[in-house]
């Protein structure tokens, strides 16, 4: 367990080293390398050797099951692409139009912003799961015409609520770290406080917000798994399927290695973000 | 003496329970250059905030150019195109270029297309000596750059009135004397001013008249030459005499 917490400081130690002394960096990256051929040979050798092994082995990595199922899994992870694809897009545009509700501010819109509130409150507040299985079977039960049955798409609907509710808070977080100072200045140029959100707020606090906003499209892109439990074939639910076909877990290994596969890039992605903005700050403070 | 630009009857206003601006009268004719003095606190930044209506007065009006910008159902949006303020720590838009500061305003509030904006801010931008810094961000610009892109920034809106609050104050002793020039000069073109500012020589060399605030009242007023070589209050003295001391005069 103590490996990555370990891990990152000695590569941060070994990088800094590098710039300063010009020497070093290569006893450092000797000795991390070695320290990790040790742990990890000793995690493997002490799983490998554990009494449940060879049946662990057979059920969970079986390379035949991987070979039958794995297509079709990847196949149905394209339902988790689109949905995730679709639900950030629509998460994106909505859950600011919530957090520019909630920033506005006088008595006579304290009904909107009370709306914000709750809003946020309650779909933070709910699991998720349960949010999907009530849309997921509510609406369509409901039989209204014009009102798209597909369980599928109240997923969507479900995870867009759900994801928004985290998505404007982070929003509004970025809103209220823009100082004062800033929309003083926009209004005294005669623009109305709507315009100065516009133009001169929010643009910066998007910009603030993109590392954390990002953050919360890895927890979506996994949880787009949970709409499964209404019914649409996914990921999971294919390699629930073909789990209960040929009872062995191997094809939920499958559809784990496919959303790590999608996370990790985006996950890179932020640590660079958030990297590259500490460096502008230190930059500018020079 | 015609319509005065900026007329002040008896603004008072509080945070809180502490008053900061206790009764302040004044009118400023068109083309004078009014210059604030005063300790900090004594009312001088939140007088001009009160102008541009960022902080409501508690009571007493204000009236620009024969508008009265303190009535409660005046558009506070239309009152601020007539009026410039330039801030002590410059506020210019981190995110646009120097350009798009300054055509900001005059695009989305006096509805110019962008060309007519721009060919307007490149104008001022090479009035005063800044064109090659249009397409940089402010971060890039030295304070005293900045600060000159902030005046440009207010000018653009082409204002009757503008105030300035300690322009000065946040910038390094070497970049002073540039942003002084291009107040100079604006007071040379006869634009109306109201100048908040440390800076007493400046201010005896550029003001028409000085208003010497203490506690939230102009305590004394009058021509540069008589406030400052012959106050006839003791606290302008006090005050005088405590510059002095620094070697700000």
């Amino acid at each position: 367990m103590a490996l990555r917490p370990g891990r990152r400081p000695d590569a941060a130690v070994a990088s800094r080293s590098s710039r300063i002394l010009g020497r070093g960096a290569g006893r450092s990256a000797a000795i991390a390398l070695v320290s990790t051929v040790v742990v990890f040979t000793a995690i493997t050798l002490i799983v490998v050797n554990s009494p449940g092994w060879p049946e662990f082995k057979a059920s969970f990595l079986n390379w035949d099951e991987v070979k039958v199922w794995f297509p079709d899994i990847a196949r149905h992870f394209w339902v988790n692409v689109k949905l995730f694809m679709v639900c950030e897009a629509v998460i994106l545009v909505f859950a600011l139009g919530i957090a520019i509700l909630r920033s506005l501010p006088g008595p006579v819109l304290f009904p909107f912003r009370l709306m914000a509130i709750v809003y946020t409150d309650l779909f933070r507040g709910v699991p998720t799961i349960l949010v999907v299985v009530m849309l997921g079977l509510g609406v369509p039960s409901l039989q209204l015409s014009g009102v798209p049955t597909s369980e599928l798409f109240w997923g969507g609907v479900a995870l867009i609520l759900v994801y928004s509710a985290y998505v404007a808070e982070v929003y509004r977080a970025g809103i209220e770290s823009v100082h004062p100072s800033q929309e003083a200045a926009a209004r005294s140029l005669g623009l109305s406080r709507l315009q100065a959100l516009r133009f001169v707020i929010v643009p910066q606090a998007v910009r603030r917000v993109i590392p954390p906003l990002l953050n919360d499209f890895i927890g979506l892109q996994k949880d787009t798994a949970l709409v499964a439990i209404i019914g649409p074939v996914e990921a999971f639910r294919q390699a629930d399927i073909a789990q209960a076909a040929d009872f062995n877990f191997t094809p939920y290994l499958c559809a784990a290695a496919l959303f790590v596969l999608i996370t990790i890039p985006l996950a890179r992605f932020t640590d660079w973000l958030v990297a590259r903005d500490r460096r502008r700050q230190f930059a500018g403070q020079g | 003496m015609s319509d005065p630009a900026l007329l002040i009857e008896g603004v008072r206003k509080s945070f809180g329970k502490a008053e900061v601006l206790r009764g302040i009268d004044l009118a400023v004719s068109e083309h004078e250059v009014i210059c604030l003095i005063g300790a900090s606190g004594s009312g001088k930044s939140t007088l001009l905030r009160c102008i541009n209506l960022i902080e409501p007065v508690t009571a007493g009006r204000i009236v620009v150019g024969g508008v009265e910008v303190t009535a409660p159902d005046v558009d506070e949006n239309r009152i601020r195109t007539s009026i410039g303020i330039v801030f002590q720590s410059f506020n210019l838009f981190p995110h646009m270029t120097v350009l798009a500061n300054i055509t900001l305003g005059p695009r989305k509030v006096l509805g110019q297309s962008r060309r007519e904006a721009e060919e307007q801010g490149m104008a001022l931008l090479e009035r005063f000596g800044l064109a090659d810094r249009r397409s940089e961000y402010p971060d890039r610009l030295s304070g005293g750059q900045q600060q000159r892109v902030a005046i440009m920034r207010a000018l653009a809106m082409q204002p009757r009135l503008l105030l300035l609050d300690e322009v000065t104050s946040a910038l390094d002793p070497e970049l002073v004397a540039a942003v002084l020039d291009v107040i100079r000069e604006l007071a040379d073109e006869g634009m109306t001013m109201l100048i908040a500012t440390h800076e007493m020589g400046f201010a005896r060399d550029i003001a028409s008249r000085v208003c010497f605030l203490d506690a939230g009242v102009i305590l004394e007023q009058g021509p540069p030459e008589q406030i400052f070589s012959h106050p006839r209050e003791e606290r302008t003295r006090q005050f005088l005499q405590r510059i002095i001391a620094a070697g700000r005069m």
